[in-house]
């Protein structure tokens, strides 16, 4: 029963010590970037291969940490993130079907998307246009990263995550 | 739990995704509405993980050294005769500033100077980066009683690195002169021409509203000035370089992308803060209906 329990909470697990690990100081070139590519690529590959693992109260929640973290205003990260989780549900049945390469041409277009729904969100609720160079940071960061991830939550999804393996 | 019929859980399943879109936009509608709100959870997340994270800050410092020293392996012989230089240099000015030292004591005593009370200070350990995506901010570890109010001035060995805009009961966060929000009243130390520098979010701030007549030089040092009771004159800020589109840029002098260590001096200037910290600058919450 723990088992099972424990198996079905990695993914969220995972993504928030991922995300705090990211705040640390640790000299990486464009973290900042890095932590909000991380949350988009988690929150998109369980959504999509595990919805029961990663529910729209955990995309919440997550969105929450990862405002709170930084300056951002709260509650847009929070927005985002949901709206990643949707989109992910909603093409959650074309999409876990294909091959690794067709689901990271999907994760592209969602990143971009989340970017710029970022950029455009924050700009808003400054009240200053923001310089759009960190969005396209981010959005090169989260298709080059992407792999890594999928990588390593798939092998995950297939061992640890899965709470029929209880 | 309560029994629901299968239809209505599924329901309930498909309302919780809108639902909670909308609960984010009150999120944000919240967070813009009641700053301090935002600031409190902000802080409460950061009190909370400080300790972890000043757990982790030692052993990542000690790694980041040995990456340092394995990457100064390679260009070992050329730094050597560049200190070497350096430290000739430096040794002929350290003579000039003890005859400068000895002039100063005797005109001060000459004049009956007042001198300025030495400021207070505290350290704390950068902990964590606190910024974001679109801000420049750094997380520190402050202790209990550490006398840290808002508004703070942080430098670091070489120069100033930002200045308090979060307090927490264990945690502070210091908003850095790279910062977009970062307006700085500077001097420029050749000229005395008094300029602002900007924070653009990237690795050198910009310099604006200098004076016409006077433009920056390149390699000129830049130093805090007193305009709007914000900082203390005289604060090593960092130097002035040219970018590659003509723009005059400031090479800060402290170290931003590796700071370990910072001070918090107390000069007792506020500068001018947003409303919201007026009434509270030492970070203590407002207990309504108390004094």
């Amino acid at each position: 029963m723990l088992d099972a329990t424990a198996r079905k909470s990695f993914p969220v697990t995972i993504t928030a010590l991922l995300l705090l690990a990211l705040s640390a100081p640790l000299g990486l070139p464009g973290q900042p970037q890095l932590q909000a590519a991380v949350a988009l690529a988690c929150v998109f590959f369980w959504s999509v291969f595990r919805p029961d693992s990663m529910p729209p109260a955990a995309a919440f929640l997550l969105g929450l940490l990862t405002d709170l973290l930084s300056l951002v205003p709260p509650g847009t990260s929070v927005l985002v993130l949901l709206i990643v989780h949707g989109v992910a549900l909603r093409t959650r049945r074309f999409v876990a079907a294909q091959g690794f390469l067709v689901v990271w041409l999907v994760f592209l277009a969602v990143a971009a998307g989340a970017a710029a729904l970022e950029w455009a969100l924050i700009s808003l609720l400054t009240f200053r246009l923001l310089p759009a160079s960190p969005a396209l940071l981010e959005f090169g960061v989260s298709a080059g990263f992407y792999p890594l991830l999928a990588t390593i939550f798939t092998r995950a999804h297939r061992g640890l995550a899965d709470p029929e393996k209880a | 739990m309560i029994r629901l019929s299968i239809p209505v859980r599924q329901a309930l399943a498909k309302l919780t995704l809108p639902v909670l879109i909308a609960a984010s936009f009150g999120v944000m509608l919240l967070g813009k509405a009641d700053a301090v709100l935002a600031e409190r959870a902000r802080m409460a997340l950061a009190d909370t993980l400080s300790p972890l994270y000043a757990l982790a800050a030692e052993p990542l410092a000690r790694m980041r050294e040995i990456s340092d020293d394995l990457q100064n392996l390679w260009a070992m012989k050329a730094e050597n005769q560049a200190l070497r230089d350096e430290n000739d240099n430096l040794r002929r000015w350290h003579a000039v500033a003890l005859a400068l030292d000895a002039e100063n004591t005797v005109l001060k005593a000459n004049l009956h100077w007042i001198p300025d009370p030495a400021p207070s200070y505290a350290t704390a350990r950068v902990v964590a980066d606190a910024g974001g995506v679109y801000a420049r901010a750094v997380l520190l570890s402050v202790g209990p009683d550490n006398g840290i109010t808002r508004g703070q001035v942080a430098l670091d060995e070489n120069g100033v690195v930002g200045r308090v805009t979060e307090l927490g009961a264990r945690s502070a966060r210091v908003l850095l002169i790279t910062d977009l929000n970062s307006r700085i009243p500077v001097t420029l130390e050749n000229s005395r021409a008094r300029a602002i520098m900007v924070g653009t979010n990237g690795p050198r701030p910009r310099l604006m509203y200098w004076p016409e007549g006077t433009t920056p030089a390149e390699g000129e040092r830049v130093v805090t000035s007193a305009e709007a009771g914000a900082f203390p004159a005289g604060l090593p800020v960092g130097t002035v370089r040219y970018s590659s589109s003509g723009v005059p840029e400031v090479e800060p002098a402290a170290r931003l992308g590796r700071l370990e260590v910072v001070r918090l001096f107390n000069y007792g200037l506020r500068g001018i803060q947003p409303p919201e910290n007026a009434l509270r600058p030492e970070g203590k919450p407002v207990v309504a209906g108390r004094r």
